[in-house]
């Protein structure tokens, strides 16, 4: 049986009364790809952003139930540990705009304060490059902006400057949803090369993208998890009827 | 309605559209076997085409809704079994049209003693029906009607097991009929496989309706 990493347990998120995820449980295997998929508003994105507590930092925002990161509560770590443990990777490439590449691949040690030897620095931002698919296109313009990049190296920037931290798991919300094709197929390639390494939820509203790229997928509607089971399952014989009408448009 | 919706009704259409076409060409083959009417033969050989068109246009139907649509769950089902359904009817079309030519090379016709003696109408009748049941529970996503046509195959599987025995006895009281006695035998063997191909069609109504994969599974028959 797969080691779940991240495990939800009778998990709720408000926006002051507004229950926007009701009562979540779900399992996360380590190093796979999990689709967070469902219409606007269905509480998906909210349910990512709990994951790393990135949720509570919206004023009136709480929630209630367990988010356990390796059978350890996340909500009683510190939640900066938290996130060096979670990264998350957002819809817009937002690479820091004054900073160079370099820079901006450790900006979470130097912003947190971390001070590295040069030779470590060197190796970090080489190794998240490498890792992220960008390297061999960047490796001779490190001390350039970051803004310089096209849209699709400036998302594979972000994903570096996440995994430079050595998180255990990634957070990817519509990662792609502003790129263009090439640049959309290029980070869903980097997916499967990433998930060597650590595990990914993504929330996309592209349910082909969804089938492409993910090992499980989850299914949310109106805050409650609908379905959640092996991709290859839920795009061949979903069993809830609404996960049916949603992946095969016929959703009202 | 969805485009993708209207455009899986359209090659339901098609479908069904190709199956009656198919069916037809079997009846037909039945009428000329027993009136011995070369004419007839010759129009089910000629409307084979047809049958190839609509075999033709259906697959291209099927690639357009997979490049176009990306259709998943119970419409990539669908899709999925209408490709095999389309070639199961195909065949059908082509067993249709080599009865057809049985009886255009024929010297004479069928004796009516060959006929019950071989039980080649009964073998026409089970496989016709075969095809009709499956394209009405096509049509009302019936799989219960599906499940039916795996117990009618038994009959043709149990006439063709016995067809050498009775074209012996046959053939001893009429030996100088061995041609027609070959093209009897032939005619059973292509039955048979309208049989199978009717059996492999209702597998897949049920395949695209339950999401049952029942190919090579021996628990097909209603208990």
């Amino acid at each position: 049986m797969e080691s779940s990493i991240i495990r939800s347990e009778n998990f709720n998120a408000f926006f002051g009364k507004n229950h926007v995820v009701k009562n979540v449980n779900i399992q996360i295997p380590k190093n796979n790809v999990v689709a967070v998929m469902g219409p606007s508003g269905c509480g998906k994105t909210t349910f990512l952003r709990c994951i790393n507590r990135m949720h509570e930092l919206i004023p009136g925002a709480t929630s209630e139930g367990k988010m356990l990161l390796n059978n350890e509560d996340v909500y009683e770590m510190h939640p900066i540990f938290t996130r060096l443990k979670i990264g998350m990777v957002f819809q817009r490439p937002n690479p820091f705009p004054n900073l160079s590449i370099f820079e901006n691949v450790i900006a979470g040690y130097s912003l947190n304060g971390i001070k590295l030897p040069k030779k470590e620095k060197e190796r970090i931002v080489e190794e998240s490059l490498t890792k992220s698919a960008l390297w061999k296109e960047v490796k001779d313009s490190l001390h350039k902006k970051g803004t310089f990049l096209s849209g699709g190296q400036q998302q594979r920037l972000c994903i570096a400057r996440a995994i430079a931290m050595q998180p255990e798991v990634l957070l990817l919300d519509e990662p792609t949803s502003a790129l263009d094709p090439i640049s959309t197929s290029s980070i869903e390639e980097l997916l499967f090369d990433l998930k060597k390494n650590f595990t990914l939820i993504i929330v996309t509203h592209n349910m082909q993208q969804a089938a492409r790229v993910s090992d499980k997928t989850a299914f949310f509607y109106l805050g409650e998890l609908v379905e959640y089971d092996e991709t290859k399952i839920m795009f061949t014989n979903p069993k809830d009827d609404r996960t049916q009408n949603y992946i095969t448009g016929r959703f009202s | 309605m969805t485009q993708i919706e209207i455009e899986l009704q359209q090659l339901k259409d098609e479908v069904r559209k190709m199956w009656e076409l198919v069916s037809s060409q079997m009846v037909k083959s039945r009428q000329a076997l027993l009136g011995f009417d070369k004419d007839l033969a010759r129009e089910i050989v000629s409307k084979e085409k047809r049958v190839n068109g609509s075999e033709l246009k259906i697959d291209t139907d099927c690639e357009n809704l997979f490049a176009l649509h990306s259709p998943v769950a119970i419409d990539l089902r669908f899709v999925l079994a209408v490709l095999k359904i389309n070639s199961n009817l195909e065949r059908i079309g082509d067993i249709a049209e080599g009865i057809a030519k049985h009886i255009i090379y024929a010297e004479h016709n069928f004796k009516p003693e060959l006929l019950n003696e071989t039980k080649l109408l009964e073998m026409y009748q089970v496989s016709i029906d075969m095809l009709n049941d499956s394209l009405i529970s096509f049509e009302t996503e019936d799989t219960f009607l599906a499940r039916t046509i795996f117990t009618k195959d038994d009959i043709l599987d149990d006439i063709n097991a016995k067809a050498n025995d009775n074209l012996k006895r046959y053939l001893k009281t009429y030996p100088d009929d061995i041609d027609h006695a070959l093209y009897a035998l032939s005619i059973i063997r292509k039955l048979e496989r309208v049989g199978d191909q009717a059996k492999n069609i209702s597998e897949e109504i049920i395949f695209y309706l339950e999401a049952k994969v029942l190919k090579h599974s021996r628990k097909k028959k209603i208990e």
